[in-house]
């Protein structure tokens, strides 16, 4: 058996448990009983299906599936390898997470959940190993689908039912755009497998057509500026869980599409296309860190945050391009090897956040921030499940999310290899935008943690609220154990990510970088730079623990409790505690011009006032309602041919065939 | 070189800038009194205080959760762990490759974020806006260093500390425009990071304007010695990456105990010099309005852009 038989074997196996949960829809026990534990035992051995395909030289096969003389073409490649790994591992947790978190769920629905979660799944799979142009277009359709059918889960709400269509609508803007890069791609010769692609002779006016219609098909999936205006609303309005899958893996696809594509389909990279990448990379992080310290909204504040993390991953595939597409292929092993590592590292801390900001919705029924506070005191695994989560997307040493961009800013310090000096000037201005927004994340952390998990409660609960039950705790320990192992063994990782990209590039990292062992990252050389998580670690702790010894031995350890000092002000109310838009104040301040930013300010003598602010987007002003505005009014004129009487449409028909008979002689 | 020898000198120079560290503090102050016609309280007095407050008895507000507790001993790991791996004495320490300039960065940002953190878990209106006013100082003082650090990098074409120094302090001496900039922002970072003026005041405790102090409000007795060893380690480190990057002469080889008495006798002075400079800095300039700590931050962020970009466009 080889890896893509395993593969396709675990997908099907998910259809069938979606199946079967729809066929037990009477029975919830068995649902969070017995399928949704199958499903994450799937996902395992899909994710071992991954790390076995990583080290194996790709293998291909047909369906025995699809239309007439058109079969399904599959195919795992080291690449596909290391993205079934991400799916695998990452809904491994998810999945043992949901046991838990749809336990209660009402008996009808969960049925219908458990069909369209599993089959969501399976398509995203298919999208990994698909080989062929009409396998991949149809999977990330039922893909798009599934997901469509799991946002509006709870249908009733006029906004989530709003959500859902901008989702769909974006999804189906990319989508297009996709199908027409294989179309430029495909060129009107031979057949549609990605071999076919693959052979293609471009030339360089529709490789460049078949980039951009690739990087903004993929890119509108992915929730890259300006096209992530679906993500805010779409990943709220999902059940948690899903929330945790669209972010965390859903988005991974279409940066697989993307390297697939551009990589492996096109080839012949351009640093001019790279420079396209880097340069969207770099708004859409600072875009989405700065409008996610503005929300209050948990979910909405985590979705913001993947456009960040999107940012960050394209930049390092954007330095990538440029580099490879400089000549330079060791710098650009770098930079995709950056990318790559962000998009795993991405998808388990995003993950583990969503199911957090899930086990808090679930037990409080919060999803606003400004009515949180001090649950860390009822909630301590989550609290401390989310700490490790929080820390590790601040990309703060030794977790994993600062090893990924600790490679990005390697790559970008390899800059004064470029000969052109205007993108070798740009390349540093890029590596500052990603400092900064990479702070900025801390603080959005801080904001998020502070105000949820630490302080005074804000907001008089009915009940105490109740820390998360074994199988959610189970699916959070995973996630967070993850984000530790890829923190302090990132040379493991990048030792596959090398794998991967000698099988896409036939370009490695050199082979001193891997020679220093498993303890010492040094991308380049260890003279150049070099890091150890692990030592790290081990000193912060051992002086923990000495310091914590030495105190108690040459001094005390007493300790009494009393109520807070604050300077001597009594009567300390949550009220008089930061908000989520109180701690945000200082950069709405700073970035006020990049907000659309609406106040009501009351009358001073108004006996009941009322401040009121909103935070818009002001993309939705300069660019979706411009187009809504105009595919109305074009629908309008167009809707004036729609008569109603048989006989004009009769004329239509008659019109229509002479013209063609006039045209194709 | 023999391992022994480098553990030693690790050894040694860790221990040996923990314990020097408040001593630097207690210089600065001292400075600061002579300058501004007081008798001061004398060097050695920040010893008598982290005496004191670890003789005292703890006192925890009752909802102080374990994270609040944590914090001082993580803060102060993180300092030990920089001074550690800053060159301050010696170059080739075995510690030292295990954090280059970014993760140093990285390691100042995780301090960062514990203390903010522990000022929020207590719930109080002063907590709370301490922990809001340090990040914001944070985040643009955190990408300013980087690029600061970047600039070096650039020219040394390496991003560990050792490499950097050893390439800066052996090349006859260049004067790098680039440097220049790196340096102003550098200092610029270096009183932001600090709480020094004329971003924050050290000796403050008037609420409205303290920063640094309003997060640390609620610690007392043990937990506040060891947050402000922490913070006189902070300092000490950032001068020792100044000295590291702007003045990377007479740092010895570890095993080389000649070099190394050198190496004590130049910290000294260096030490000295940058402490009344620190004192004279702060005693001219006044402290600023809160709201126009971003344009300072934001300019020490420029600056060392620009300073990244200088190096790009001159000096290749």
């Amino acid at each position: 058996m080889q890896p893509v038989g395993a593969a396709v074997t675990l997908s099907v196996i998910w259809i069938g448990l979606g199946i079967a949960g729809l066929a037990f829809a009477r029975a919830p026990r068995v649902i969070t009983g017995v399928v949704f534990p199958a499903g994450a035992a799937v996902a395992l051995a899909l994710a071992v299906t991954g790390l076995w395909a990583l080290g194996a030289p790709a293998s291909s096969a047909i369906l025995p599936a699809g239309l007439p003389d058109l079969p399904f073409h599959v195919r795992v490649d080291p690449l596909s390898g290391f993205f079934l790994l991400l799916l695998g591992g990452v809904s491994f947790g998810i999945s043992l997470f949901s046991c838990g978190y749809f336990r209660g769920e009402g008996e009808q629905r969960l049925g219908l959940l458990c069909l369209q979660y599993h089959v969501f799944l399976a398509s995203m799979a298919f999208v990994l190993i698909a080989d062929d142009a009409y396998l991949f277009m149809v999977t990330w359709e039922s893909m798009a689908l599934s997901s469509y059918f799991l946002v509006t889960t709870e249908h009733h709400s006029e906004q989530n039912r709003k959500a859902g269509f901008i989702y769909l609508l974006i999804a189906h803007l990319g989508a297009l755009g996709i199908l027409l890069s294989f179309g430029v791609l495909h060129g009107g010769h031979g057949d549609y497998t990605f071999d076919a692609l693959r052979q293609a002779e471009l030339s360089g006016f529709w490789a460049t057509a078949a980039f951009l219609l690739a990087f903004f098909g993929f890119g509108a999936k992915a929730g890259m500026l300006p096209l992530h205006a679906w993500l805010p609303e779409a990943h709220p309005a999902a059940p948690s869980p899903v929330s945790a899958l669209m972010s965390g893996v859903m988005l991974k696809t279409a940066i697989y599409g993307m390297v697939r594509v551009i990589y492996d389909l096109i080839g012949g990279i351009r640093w001019e296309w790279g420079l396209t990448v880097l340069l969207f990379g770099a708004a859409t992080s600072l875009f989405g860190v700065l409008f996610a310290l503005m929300q209050h909204d948990l979910k909405r504040l985590l979705a913001y945050h993947s456009v960040e993390n999107i940012g960050i991953i394209l930049i390092g595939i954007g330095l990538s391009m440029v580099f490879i597409g400089s000549g330079h292929p060791v710098a650009g092993v770098l930079g995709l090897v950056a990318g790559l590592y962000h998009t795993l590292n991405h998808a388990v801390f995003k993950g583990l956040l969503f199911l957090g900001a899930g086990a808090i919705l679930k037990s409080t029924g919060l999803r606003n921030l400004n009515e949180m506070g001090g649950l860390i005191r009822y909630m301590p695994h989550t609290a401390f499940y989310f700490l490790v989560g929080a820390l590790a997307i601040s990309a703060l040493p030794p977790l994993n999310g600062f090893v990924s961009e600790w490679l990005t800013f390697q790559a970008s310090l390899q800059a004064p290899l470029l000969e052109s000096s205007v993108v070798r000037s740009l390349v540093p201005i890029v590596a500052a935008v990603l400092a900064l927004s990479g702070a900025l994340t801390g603080m959005c952390f801080v904001k998020v943690y502070g105000v949820a998990f630490l302080g005074q409660h804000r907001h008089e609960l009915p009940e105490k609220p109740r820390d998360a039950s074994g199988w959610e705790r189970a699916g959070m320990i995973w996630l967070a154990l993850a984000c530790l192992v890829l923190g302090l063994l990132p040379v493991l990782m990048i030792g596959y990510l090398n794998d991967v990209s000698r099988a896409l590039l036939n370009a490695g990292l050199p082979d001193e970088a891997m020679a220093s062992g498993w303890l010492w990252l040094a991308p380049t050389s260890a003279a150049q730079a070099s890091y150890s998580p692990i030592v790290f670690l081990l000193v912060i702790a051992a002086v923990f623990a000495l310091t914590f010894l030495v105190v108690r031995l040459v001094y005390h350890g007493r300790l009494r409790r009393a109520d807070p000092w604050d300077c001597g002000f009594p009567e300390q109310t949550s009220r008089m505690e930061d908000t989520a838009d109180g701690f945000g104040q200082p950069i709405r301040h700073i970035f006020a011009p990049v907000f659309l930013i609406r106040r009501e300010i009351p009358r001073p003598d108004d006996p009941q006032p009322v401040f009121r602010q909103e935070i818009e987007d002001r993309h939705w002003n300069w660019m979706y309602l411009p187009v809504a505005r105009f595919i109305e009014v074009l629908s309008r004129h167009i809707g004036k041919l729609q008569q109603g009487r048989i006989s004009v449409y009769l004329l239509y028909s008659f019109l229509t065939l002479i013209a063609l008979l006039v045209f194709v002689q | 070189m023999n391992p022994a020898s480098e553990t030693v000198f690790q050894v040694l120079q860790s221990v040996l800038v923990v314990l020097i560290a408040p001593l630097v503090l207690g210089w600065v102050n001292q400075c600061r009194a002579w300058l501004q016609n007081r008798s001061g309280p004398g060097i050695w007095q920040p010893y008598k205080v982290l005496n004191k407050l670890f003789h005292k008895d703890a006192v925890l507000a009752h909802n102080a959760s374990p994270l609040f507790r944590a914090t001082p001993y993580i803060l102060f790991g993180c300092m030990w762990l920089a001074v550690g791996i800053v060159p301050v004495l010696a170059t080739s320490l075995p510690f030292a490759p295990a954090a280059d300039v970014i993760a140093l960065v990285g390691l100042f940002a995780l301090a960062r974020v514990f203390v903010s953190l522990a000022g929020m878990d207590i719930g109080t209106s002063f907590g709370t806006l301490g922990a809001r006013r340090e990040m914001m100082i944070g985040f643009l003082a955190e990408p300013a260093m980087l690029m600061t650090l970047f600039t070096a990098s650039l020219i040394s074409q390496s991003t560990s500390l050792v490499t950097i120094v050893e390439t800066l302090g052996q090349n006859e001496f260049i004067i790098y425009p680039s440097m220049a900039f790196a340096a102003v922002a550098f200092l610029m970072v270096l009183l932001a990071e600090n709480a020094r003026i004329p971003i924050d005041n050290p000796s403050t405790h008037l609420e409205l304007t303290m920063i640094h102090e309003a997060m640390i409000l609620e610690y007392s007795a043990r937990h506040l010695a060891l947050v402000e060893w922490a913070s006189s380690l902070k300092l000490t480190a950032y001068f020792a990456i100044g000295f590291a990057i702007f003045a990377p002469w007479g740092i010895a080889r570890a095993g080389d105990w000649i070099g190394l008495l050198i190496a004590i006798g130049a910290l000294v002075v260096k030490l000295a010099a940058a402490g009344a400079g620190l004192a004279l800095l702060e005693t001219v300039s006044a402290k600023m309005r809160i709201f126009r700590a971003p344009e300072f931050l934001g300019t020490a962020f420029l600056l060392a852009t620009l300073g990244m970009l200088t190096h790009f466009l001159l000096e290749q």
